[in-house]
């Protein structure tokens, strides 16, 4: 028996506030969460990009001296995100046994990871602390979330780059589908604004140098865009059964009905420029929605404004939707946010849920000259997605050929 | 200069109230590190390394399991000061 799958919660802290409320009112409003940093780091390495997407609020505000002290910023993004959720979704009753987490990272706890590495060179082996390697494990910040709700049907972590969120959602959806669990914790967290994964992401030029102008920086579908912006957080949405849902008389935000991952396997870096398999992508999440290209309303595409994914992406949309694409209100919402790696998933999957559930697709910000290329109806103010039972889909792609897609639908 | 073993366990309580958040007040000389202050192993260690920044004396990993309660550490760190 398939199990009917329900979103009931969400949370995030973002560039663009910390908590999801004040991140989509941002986001509808049209603003940048993207700002030049400040931290001494900056000059002293002479970096070539002076700016990021970093959290609006600081994660360790909202958590204890103690648990911010264990907890690699990533998993501290992450545990303030599934707390905000947690409690959206009423705080559930649920048996630990039917409670699992799947929550991505792409990077994992780069900043204790680094740190730690300086202070072996610098101190030595004893002053290297002891909670290092479970606070710089991909894992963390899955665990974090599993060990404060006591989920015991499994906590696992999907790690493919920029699709890890999506994927992790898509992994949370087929296990409430199959009847294995009756609720997940599902989301993606990153917290990578530090010097090394900012040079290195300029070493390939995949980064916008646009810093005299960074909220203008992140541009998708634009002209002008000339690479990601790096931002930081989590997202977290907390995804259900519906008879659990009902069962509970909990609020039901949209409902999750497909879901699909497939792989490029053309080049570590570059996406298939064909998009073969981001369609192949797009096509199982609507197969296993049992829905048509006709029913899709809305897509938050995953539109990081670098000159070619952004074009290959649109390769692969208009593989699988033709000339309805021009029907269709995409936003790329990297434009305002920056792009949180393993975080994006999770964060562009509650756009898509909040767009479905207010009927607002929300805008993309910067799109000054519309590369002519790309033949995309682009929300640029918010925007009424009219009708009922409407479909949206949420993009990511990530390094090592990562496609990643889930289907959801509006819930009257 | 030596402080006294009232100074030690002054000191002590704030490194395990930083690492745990204990209050200072509670960390007293006849506590148990694991049975009365809950105080796990991973804590432990980082509040011997911290000890042994802030008064400036060596703790030899062999020693730490003898350091049962916060008087056998306040002892130990107040006679191997200089």
């Amino acid at each position: 028996m398939v199990h009917k799958v329900v979103v009931t919660g969400i949370g995030a802290t973002t560039p663009l506030g910390g908590d999801s409320k004040s991140t989509w009112k941002a986001l509808l409003a049209g603003e940048s969460g993207v700002t030049t940093l400040s931290q001494d780091w900056v000059a002293k390495y002479e970096l070539p990009v002076t700016f990021a997407g970093q959290a609006k609020v600081s994660a360790k505000e909202m958590l204890t001296p103690q648990e911010a002290k264990r907890l690699d910023p990533s998993s501290q993004f992450a545990l303030v995100s599934a707390r905000e959720a947690w409690l959206d979704a009423g705080s559930p009753e649920v048996a630990p046994e039917r409670l699992a987490v799947e929550y991505a990272t792409g990077i994992g706890g780069i900043w204790t990871l680094l740190d730690a590495y300086d202070t072996l060179k610098e101190r030595g082996p004893r002053r290297v602390l002891p909670m290092t390697v479970p606070m710089l494990m991909a894992n963390g910040p899955a665990a974090a979330i599993g060990m404060e709700l006591h989920a015991r049907a499994g906590v696992r972590t999907a790690v493919s780059a920029c699709a890890s969120g999506t994927e992790a959602i898509a992994n949370a959806f087929n296990r409430i589908r199959n009847g294995e669990v009756d609720i997940v914790v599902a989301g993606g967290a990153e917290a990578a604004i530090h010097p090394l994964p900012i040079a290195a992401f300029a070493a390939m030029h995949a980064l916008s140098k646009r810093n005299d102008d960074p909220a203008g920086a992140s541009r998708p579908y634009d002209t002008g865009r000339d690479g990601f912006v790096m931002g930081e957080g989590a997202g977290t949405l907390i995804l259900e059964s519906e008879e659990h849902a009902k069962a509970r008389g909990a609020k039901i935000y949209a409902e999750v009905v497909g879901a699909a991952v497939t792989s490029d396997a053309h080049h570590i870096t570059a996406p298939d420029p064909e998009g073969t398999a981001a369609a192949r992508a797009m096509l199982g999440a609507l197969e296993q929605a049992s829905s048509s290209i006709d029913d899709v309303a809305h897509i938050n595409a995953h539109a990081t404004s670098t000159p070619v994914g952004d074009i290959a992406e649109y390769q692969a949309l208009k593989r699988v939707f033709g000339e309805k694409l021009s029907g269709i209100a995409v936003s790329a919402t990297k434009a305002s946010t920056g792009h949180l790696l393993g975080g994006a998933g999770a964060i562009e999957a509650i756009f898509t849920v909040l767009a479905l559930h207010e009927k607002t697709a929300p805008p993309t910000i910067n799109l000054e000259n519309q590369d002519p290329e790309i033949k995309l109806d682009v929300v640029v103010s918010p925007r009424k997605l009219e009708g009922s039972h409407i479909l949206a889909i949420t993009n990511s792609f990530g390094f090592g050929g990562h496609n990643a897609v889930v289907a959801f639908r509006s819930v009257e | 200069m030596a402080l006294s073993a009232a100074e030690v366990l002054s000191g002590l309580a704030e490194i395990v109230n930083d690492e745990t958040g204990i209050a200072t007040d509670a960390v007293q000389l006849d506590k148990s590190f694991t049975d009365d202050l809950d105080i796990d192993s991973i804590s432990m260690m980082t509040i011997v390394v911290n000890a042994e920044d802030k008064f400036d004396v060596k703790i030899p990993d062999d020693e730490v399991k003898n350091l049962l309660t916060v008087g056998d550490a306040v002892n130990y760190i107040t006679k191997a000061q200089g």
